[in-house]
């Protein structure tokens, strides 16, 4: 839209999903420039996760095209999708509850994804300098063995969202980073999500109206898998057909 | 320090008694020991395959047979004299050696068999598997299929396989003879050695990245997925090993067992390998080993005085150990420690 073609990261161009009949999206565009921060909201079947899952690899459209840097990555593999530099944390926490906080991020940090390189143990240099960072980042560095399965949920929800940053992704995508939390979990979530937008590109789906404000971040909105309207909170707020097919019922 | 000396001392003095057993046993009891010892190999594949990857396979018979057969067959030829036939396609009325049977024997080839076609054969059905994402319950369930279509194929081949009978009546391997006490003494110790390799090579398996990533992948699949990982091969390589350990195990087997039939390695021998597996402890290999040790005596006692009861109680047990055991004597062992 206003982004130039040299800043663009993503373009979602055309995408539709058709679900026998039913269209989750249809013909839905959108671009997203380097380090911008967009929030994606509507109504309930509005298309956001489905959204997710076509720019994972996890929905294929049945129609448009998906490109990341220019590059078609529609039809991709789901790992390559992550190598080129898109990873997405899921709405319900999809930590390992198995291994420690730190295991959790180094399986995540690690770049060389080849079996028989897995046949050592330990951490490289590199690894362990994000594990750290991370830790330090998402502030659960006191944590570090803790097993994840013992976290809280919002430490959960933090120690994903650390996961999904420690592949060095370019672009996070964050489902509903603020499920379950409560006023204050939710202006941490928001701060952090701040700090990680000033070096990446940030897709984050969410309806709470309160924590999109304090994003401060352009949003989309969606309805019945088509775009709506895009703009500033205050401007979503005021625009009438917004109110009419989503905020009105809220307010 | 007796809590220290017990827990450290025992595998060692456990090891010592293995190692002196051909001293304290008779030769019946030893051959059932290292027959037992030969199952337990294949069980350490099973850990790695099932209890970590989360992978079930109730097709290891397919495996252990492919290792089984293949040692039988090179002990078959190496036993006749020039330019003969086995004895059983002189029965059936073959005049002439299958052209797939005359390379076994050679010795080189059929060791290389039973080390190279059990791993190969595994690894290239789990990656047609796996790669279309076939898991869990289908999963298990074409592994099965394939257990029954090999015991199939052997019993109404008969003339090139030795029929529902098997392979059997062998006289020696590369030489020495089978029935010399020394060579059975030397056999069983060659089986504890490849046992403590097996085991210390699925314990450092488990200790590295690829132990925990396999775990990670059957714990959250889509996780993974979505963090980058690309599970298929990772699942090959785990069923390509535990399908390389049941072909040792079905080498050993056969020869200890002076045997290889259908019967040991269709649909029901091949449950029967995992419910061993189970009662021992499906998340650790000392636990599979011992459970596998344990459950084959228990069969060898049962069976031989009730042979209608076995099969009974060996779903009785599987039963009991699923529902009030999950962890198996492993889990029981693990919990009355901590």
């Amino acid at each position: 839209m206003t982004t130039a073609t040299a800043d663009l990261l993503l373009a979602v161009d055309g995408v539709t999903v058709d679900y026998s009949g039913f269209k989750a999206l249809d013909g839905f565009s959108l671009t997203l420039g380097r380090r911008e921060t967009r929030v994606v909201i509507g109504p309930n079947g509005a298309g956001k996760s489905t959204l997710c899952d076509c720019i994972i690899g996890r929905v294929r459209p049945s129609a448009g095209r998906i490109l990341l840097r220019g590059e078609d990555i529609t039809q991709k593999p789901e790992h390559a999708i992550v190598g080129a530099g898109i990873c997405r944390k899921f709405q319900a926490p999809g930590v390992l509850a198995a291994l420690s906080v730190a295991q959790n991020l180094a399986l995540a940090a690690r770049r060389d994804r080849r079996w028989w390189k897995a046949l050592g143990t330990g951490m490289s240099a590199a690894e362990q300098e994000t594990v750290a960072a991370v830790l330090a980042e998402i502030d659960l560095a006191g944590r570090r063995e803790v097993l994840a399965g013992t976290l809280s949920h919002g430490e959960k929800q933090w120690l994903e969202i650390g996961m999904v940053v420690a592949t060095g992704a370019e672009l996070l995508l964050l489902d509903e980073p603020t499920a379950g939390m409560g006023p204050a979990e939710t202006s941490r979530t928001a701060a952090l999500i701040r700090r990680l937008a000033q070096s990446r590109s940030v897709l984050v789906i969410d309806h709470d109206m309160r924590f999109v404000e304090e994003l401060g971040a352009q949003v989309t909105v969606m309805h019945q898998g088509r775009f709506l309207f895009q703009g500033g909170i205050a401007d979503v707020r005021a625009d009438a057909q917004v109110a009419q097919v989503y905020l009105g019922s809220h307010r | 320090m007796v809590e220290l000396m017990r827990r450290r001392g025992l595998p060692w003095l456990l090891l010592l008694a293995a190692l002196a057993a051909p001293f304290l046993m008779s030769g019946y009891d030893l051959n059932l020991l290292a027959r037992f010892m030969a199952m337990a190999i294949l069980s350490l594949g099973l850990v790695l395959l099932w209890g970590h990857g989360g992978i079930l396979s109730l097709g290891q018979g397919l495996f252990f047979g492919l290792g089984g057969y293949a040692i039988a067959m090179h002990m078959k030829l190496a036993d006749l004299p020039g330019g003969s036939l086995p004895d059983f396609m002189v029965w059936t009325g073959r005049t002439a050696l299958p052209g797939w049977w005359a390379p076994f024997a050679s010795p080189a080839f059929a060791l290389l068999a039973v080390l190279l076609l059990p791993a190969l054969a595994g690894a290239l059905f789990a990656w047609s598997m796996v790669r279309r994402r076939i898991g869990g319950t289908y999963f298990a369930i074409i592994t099965q299929a394939l257990a029954l279509a090999f015991a199939t194929f052997l019993i109404s081949r008969q003339e090139v396989t030795g029929g529902f009978n098997g392979l059997t009546g062998f006289q020696s391997l590369f030489g020495w003879q089978l029935a010399d006490q020394k060579v059975g003494r030397g056999l069983y110790w060659l089986t504890l050695a490849l046992l403590c390799l097996g085991f210390i090579g699925i314990r450092a398996l488990l200790a590295s990245r690829f132990g925990t990533l396999l775990g990670a992948m059957r714990d959250g699949e889509n996780r993974m997925r979505f963090l980058g990982y690309d599970p298929a091969p990772y699942r090959m390589v785990a069923f390509g090993i535990a399908a390389f350990l049941a072909g040792l195990s079905g080498a050993l087997f056969t020869l200890h067992a002076g045997v290889i039939s259908p019967a040991m390695v269709g649909v029901v021998p091949s449950i029967e390998m995992v419910i061993l597996v189970a009662v021992g402890g499906r998340m650790s290999p000392a636990g599979a080993i011992f459970g596998t040790i344990a459950v084959c005596y228990a069969r060898d006692f049962i069976s031989s005085s009730f042979p209608d009861l076995w099969l009974y109680l060996l779903g009785a047990l599987f039963i009991a150990v699923v529902t009030l055991l999950p962890g198996g004597l492993a889990g029981l062992v693990r919990q009355r420690r901590a």
